[in-house]
This record gives structure tokens, C-alpha cells and sequence, in this order.
């Protein structure tokens, strides 16, 4: 069997009761202080060759991603985990203990950053283009070449408007969001195809938030969506944009 | 940890944001000597990419 490693934090953690990416009953390893969540899966399915072939399979990728987060998403809250990247598998337990020794200093100041953070996910769209242009240039008779043109630019116009004033308003979300978190991301605008959303994307930011300012960063979640645009919060997540280690 | 894990809106995109472009990540895709020795590595950009590429394909199908 080979090791799939989901969460690393430090001792007494106990395995959730939930399943893991091959239906396996997750268990602990434990090495130095730390304690390695992981489960045993099966080479059939979780070799290089197999999972090159699943990872192909945006439905396989789905499932592995769903199993992974709930399992590390149902950790107790009450001391620091760090969510490993989706399909991190060692070939045994050893792997696992090596690397807690190895990694021991990053890990321990990886966690300590982390505390008992949450992150969440904050994504503003702009809103829909109005029906009509908010002052419509009046059509001249005399003159309709003219008019047109007027009308065209316009309408240009009002859309560099909302658009640099969709801007601001994202950029003011995020510096006001900010100064609530610990930390905060910027993710690559979804993609429309996987969003199912056409409008333009103004924000798609994950923050690192404390336990004691969520209640505050709801808030201005809240405040600004009254400001007209759309805006979306999620979570919360495990940090999983917020757990990274530099390469040895 | 989180109260809505268990949710079913919990929408693939928002999630691939995370799984897949966060997490400790052990070893880099440069870094072959770890993963020669004892880690499956997965290159995570080509995943990304073919993730990019189905979905297109079921879209166009």
C-alpha cells in the first residue's frame, strides 16, 4: 500500500471519522511532535501511471478533491493543521516520518504562522451592464451621422466608467478585507467555463482570518456587497492557500 | 474545522482554487530528487492545464 498524506499538525490530533481518497479509515503518524494525517491507499489506483490517468478525468479529479477536503476540513479546529496539496503520496510510512524530521523547522513555523486561522474566499463580480446608457446622448435630426457616433462614444465611455469604478471598489474590498486578515491572496480569475459566470471577474481573494476578527471580516464581507456589485463569500476553508513551506 | 465542509454547494471551481493551487506542497516540479526516492509526483500544471482543456471539450461536445 502507499501513504497518502492529507494534513500535518502537531500532537494529541486524532484521525477525523471520515473516509479518505480510497474509502480508507484515516490514521496518524507520529514523529518528533508532529502528527501526519494519512491514509493507506492502493497502488492500483494511487501509482504515478494510475494517477496520471485519473488526473486526466475532470469527474476523478472532483471526487479525490471533494474526499481530500472533507476529510481534512472534518481535523479538530482547536490547534494548528496544515492541509497538504491535493495527491502528495509517499511509497510507505517511512517517507512520512523522514519528511517530519527533515522539514521539522519549516513545519513547526508553518504552523505556528497558521495558529488556528481560517481561511475564506471572497469573489466580486461587476455588476450587469445597464439596459440603457444613464445619459443617453439626444438623437439630432438634422445631423444623424454625428448623433450616432456621439451615441457610440457614449456608450464607450460609460463602460471605461463602470469599469475603472468596478476596479476601485474591488480594490477597496480588498485593502478593507486585508487589514482584517492575517494574511491575503490573490487567486487566478476563475475560469468562466468552470465558474459559469460571465460577467468580469473584479476579485477572487482568499484571506487568513483569526477566530476572533471572523466575526468582523463577515461584516465588511456584508458591508460591501451593499455597495452594489456582487460579491460572494466562502468558506470557511482549511488554510490551504495559506499553507506553503519554501523548497529545501 | 469548518462548518459548511459538508456542503453540497460547495462549488468544484472554489475548491480547485484551493486543492489545487494550495496545500504544503512537498516537493516542487523541479525538485525530482525527493520524489526519485520516495514521493509519486503528480506535475500539478499539467493538471490544471487538462482540467482547462475537458472541460472546454465538454462544452464544445
Amino acid at each position: 500500500m502507499l501513504t497518502y498524506l492529507y494534513a500535518i499538525g502537531r500532537v494529541p490530533l486524532e484521525p477525523p471519522d471520515r473516509p479518505g481518497v480510497d474509502a480508507e479509515p484515516p490514521r496518524v503518524i507520529v514523529e518528533d511532535g508532529f502528527a501526519a494525517v494519512v491514509g493507506s491507499v492502493a497502488p492500483a489506483r494511487f501509482d504515478e501511471a494510475a494517477l496520471a490517468h485519473d488526473l486526466e478525468d475532470l469527474r476523478r479529479v472532483e471526487e479525490l478533491a471533494r474526499a481530500h477536503h472533507r476529510l481534512v476540513a472534518a481535523l479538530p479546529g482547536d490547534g494548528p493543521v496544515a492541509p497538504v496539496r491535493l495527491a502528495t503520496i509517499y511509497r510507505d510510512d517511512d517517507g512520512v516520518r523522514r519528511l517530519l524530521r527533515e522539514r521539522a523547522t519549516e513545519l513547526g513555523a508553518l504552523l505556528d504562522r497558521l495558529g488556528t486561522c481560517r481561511e475564506w474566499g471572497v469573489k466580486m463580480w461587476s455588476p450587469p451592464r445597464p439596459a440603457a446608457d444613464a445619459q443617453p446622448v439626444p438623437a439630432d435630426a438634422e445631423r444623424p451621422g454625428t448623433s450616432y457616433l456621439m451615441r457610440r462614444r457614449a456608450a464607450r465611455d460609460a463602460d471605461a466608467h463602470r469599469r475603472a469604478q468596478g476596479t476601485e471598489l474591488a480594490e477597496h474590498v480588498h485593502r478593507t478585507l486585508s487589514r482584517l486578515a492575517v494574511a491575503a491572496r490573490r487567486l487566478a480569475p476563475q475560469d468562466a467555463v468552470l465558474s459559469g459566470r460571465t460577467e468580469e471577474m473584479l476579485l477572487n481573494t482568499t484571506y487568513l482570518v483569526r477566530r476572533e476578527d471572523e466575526a468582523a471580516f463577515t461584516a465588511a464581507v456584508a458591508g460591501a456587497g451593499a455597495s452594489g456589485a456582487e460579491i460572494v463569500r466562502t468558506g470557511p476553508w482549511p488554510p490551504f492557500s495559506f499553507a506553503t513551506v519554501d523548497d529545501p | 474545522m469548518t462548518a459548511l465542509a459538508e456542503s453540497p454547494e460547495l462549488a468544484l471551481v472554489d475548491l480547485l482554487d484551493r486543492l489545487l493551487a494550495g496545500g504544503v506542497v512537498l516537493t516542487g516540479d523541479i525538485t525530482i530528487s525527493l520524489a526519485d526516492v520516495d514521493l509519486v509526483h503528480v506535475s500539478l500544471r499539467a493538471l490544471i492545464s487538462s482540467v482547462h482543456t475537458l472541460v472546454r471539450e465538454a462544452g464544445d461536445a
